[in-house]
């Protein structure tokens, strides 16, 4: 008997070993289920988490446009008459009417970090014979950083982008045969073109975003686009990713103008992600009843076997509590076991998930991240489920009476 | 040495009632009176039926009377809480049953110590020579590190023996405590706890049908359909078996 151990502990661990392969088999039941619940659990964090980085990177969660423009009817004109059909209109590129205010606005918006005002617009980038529709992103280099991430996304070159500068992804330099250093010609629908020196090639790990953006100072693009001194969009980042809409649905109300939220410009991800999480749920919760009642029915039997032995230990002075305690103890050591195992497995599963689940390049599919928090969360879970699975068999054997017990 | 005797337990009016089914309902014991001293070593006989365990029960704080009163050393148990009721039963009380109901996985030592762990919580070194002396008192040293299911019949019933011993009760209550085991293994369990009770004078109250080992105790009580019908000294008391 150890010496630091209390009376409940000693004869619980030792009713465990008594009944050794109960025991294991339980223990070896809700590690398989505890191992399900957190390897899914991990599997479904790293795919959310990566896709939300990968669109992240290049995407603003807040994107604040001016209003769409309509067409109004024309109504009691010099012959008094109404349209009755009226078609919508083109949308032109324009400016956020007084920006700066905006911006500021915006800024003061709690759950607001950093905000930056962007021109962008279509064009084309050439070199001799290529052409490649593009579109075109004019930055404030100081501002727009704290938004989107570009200079880790570098690959080549900087991000010094000065008025006469460029930075464009690897596809398009590929496209496009240029390296940092060579120059392109950028061209609008409009007319406008500038001559610009690629002064860096980004790669997002997106081929469409990498084709498609390139960036170019602030100045430049408002001269290029037309949108002297304006600006087409306001992109926000925010602390919390997922609170994006409910800020959007702020700034959409203070502002009057377009707020798009990532999640609105993603929605199908994220009904995707939706379903997902609830399946997860449901397997967590009919996972945890199945463990609950596994145990649950490990000790009801083991209450009935050592009916004799708690009565006799009643019959010595053992109270009702004490006795109480050494079936819980039980549950709680079989959850936790049990959970223990779990995530040796889930680890186990992970590892060879790695090794499988990769790229023909061999690169990860994607980054699973094996949080040390989902492993405790899953101890203490499953020890608490444990617990209160033993809750109904340990109230059985400390009612249980000593001369019925006995006799039995 | 004081001269009047020290009372262990007192049952004044004891009655026992069981419901089997309303509203019928059946008496078991019919007022029970009974003064048991300091020292005494007494058996209790009496045909099956006769309601001696049930009685047994009461006074072993197992069962509560229906009426009347139980008194351990003059204090009465029939007003104490659950709580308090095994608090006092843990303390004063000993049990050997016919059969040994030891815990299968602890050793013969282990066992013995058990009614002390469960009543300090925690192991230490004097309960476990408490518990090694009382094995040396039933002969079971050299098992004592056996587990309680690799020992013969009869030394399982001396472990249960030492282990009524542990806490130093008053009253030791032995139900048939030879009624599992040969003739042989049986003498030696009943001249333990003879011989326990003249060194040490821990009183016991023995149930039995066995008139030969009711002959062999000092005072005998004769329950009848759930009332004492003779309650004597036995002045032929048979030493051996």
């Amino acid at each position: 008997m150890r010496r630091l151990a209390r009376f409940e502990l000693i004869v619980a661990f030792r009713f465990m070993r008594d009944g050794l392969m109960q025991t294991l088999l339980i223990v070896l039941g809700v590690g398989l289920g505890g191992g399900v619940i957190i390897f899914l659990s991990a599997i479904l964090a790293g795919l959310q988490s990566n896709v939300v980085n990968r669109t992240l990177n290049f995407q603003a969660p807040i994107v604040i446009l001016p209003p769409d423009q309509v067409a109004r009817p024309l109504r009691g004109g010099p012959q008094g008459g109404i349209a009755a059909q009226v078609q919508p209109r083109s949308q032109q590129l324009r400016s956020i009417d007084q920006w700066q205010k905006v911006r500021d606005q915006v800024t003061r918006t709690p759950g607001v970090t950093a905000t930056t005002p962007v021109a962008s617009g279509p064009g084309f980038a050439l070199r001799g014979e290529a052409n490649k529709a593009v579109s075109i992103t004019g930055i404030e280099p100081e501002t727009y950083f704290s938004v989107i991430a570009l200079p880790e996304k570098i690959i080549a070159g900087g991000v010094d982008i000065g008025p006469l500068d460029i930075v464009i992804g690897k596809e398009l330099a590929a496209d496009l045969g240029v390296e940092t250093g060579d120059k392109i010609r950028l061209a609008t629908a409009r007319g406008a073109d500038s001559t610009l020196t690629v002064a860096g090639i980004f790669d997002f790990g997106n081929k469409a975003v990498n084709e498609r953006n390139v960036y170019i100072s602030l100045r430049s693009a408002q001269s290029l686009l037309d949108l002297a001194g304006g600006v087409s969009a306001i992109e926000v980042k925010v602390d919390d990713p997922f609170a994006a809409e409910t800020i959007a649905q702020t700034l959409r109300a203070r502002t009057d103008l377009q707020v798009d939220s990532w999640i609105r410009t993603n929605e199908q991800f994220f009904t995707a992600m939706a379903a997902q999480i609830m399946t997860n749920r449901l397997i967590r919760v009919f996972v945890g009843l199945t463990v609950a009642l596994g145990i649950a029915s490990v000790l009801v039997v083991s209450v009935i076997q050592k009916s004799k032995e708690i009565g006799i230990l009643r019959a010595m002075g053992t109270s009702r509590e004490q006795i109480q305690r050494v079936f819980l103890i039980q549950g709680a050591f079989m959850g936790l076991a049990g959970a223990i195992l779990g995530s040796l497995l889930a680890y186990g599963f992970l590892l060879l998930w790695r090794s499988v689940a990769r790229n023909p390049d061999g690169t990860l599919m994607f980054v699973i991240e094996m949080q040390p928090s989902l492993f405790v969360i899953a101890a203490v879970g499953s020890a608490l489920v444990g617990t209160l699975a033993a809750m109904a068999p340990a109230r059985r054997a400390a009612r249980l009476d000593p001369v019925v017990a006995i006799r039995s | 040495m004081s001269d009047k005797p020290v009372e262990t337990l007192r049952l004044t009016g004891v009655h026992k009632s069981y419901a089997i089914g309303t509203p019928v309902e059946v008496e078991v014991l019919h007022g029970i009176d009974l003064v048991i001293t300091r020292g005494e070593f007494a058996a209790l006989i009496g045909p099956s039926g006769s309601g001696k365990s049930t009685l047994l029960n009461v006074i072993g704080l197992l069962d509560q009377p229906t009426r009347g009163r139980v008194y351990i050393e003059g204090r009465d148990a029939t007003a104490l809480g659950d709580a308090e009721l095994t608090r006092l039963r843990g303390r004063a009380l000993g049990f050997v049953f016919q059969h040994h109901y030891l815990l299968s996985e602890f050793t013969a030592l282990e066992n013995v110590m058990m009614p002390i762990l469960a009543s300090r919580g925690r192991p230490d070194d004097e309960m476990r020579e408490t518990a090694a002396a009382l094995l040396d008192r039933v002969g079971l040293t050299r098992w004592a590190n056996n587990k309680a299911n690799r020992i013969s019949g009869g030394q399982q019933q001396r472990v249960a023996i030492a282990r009524a011993l542990a806490m130093q009760p008053v009253l030791v209550l032995a139900d048939e405590p030879t009624g599992n085991l040969d003739t042989q293994s049986a003498d030696t369990v009943f001249d333990m706890l003879r011989e326990i009770n003249e060194s040490s004078g821990t009183t016991f109250l023995i149930v039995t049908h066995d008139p030969r080992l009711a002959q062999r105790c000092d005072r005998i009580v004769e329950l009848v359909d759930g009332r004492i019908v003779s309650d004597r000294p036995n002045a032929e008391v048979v030493r051996r078996g």
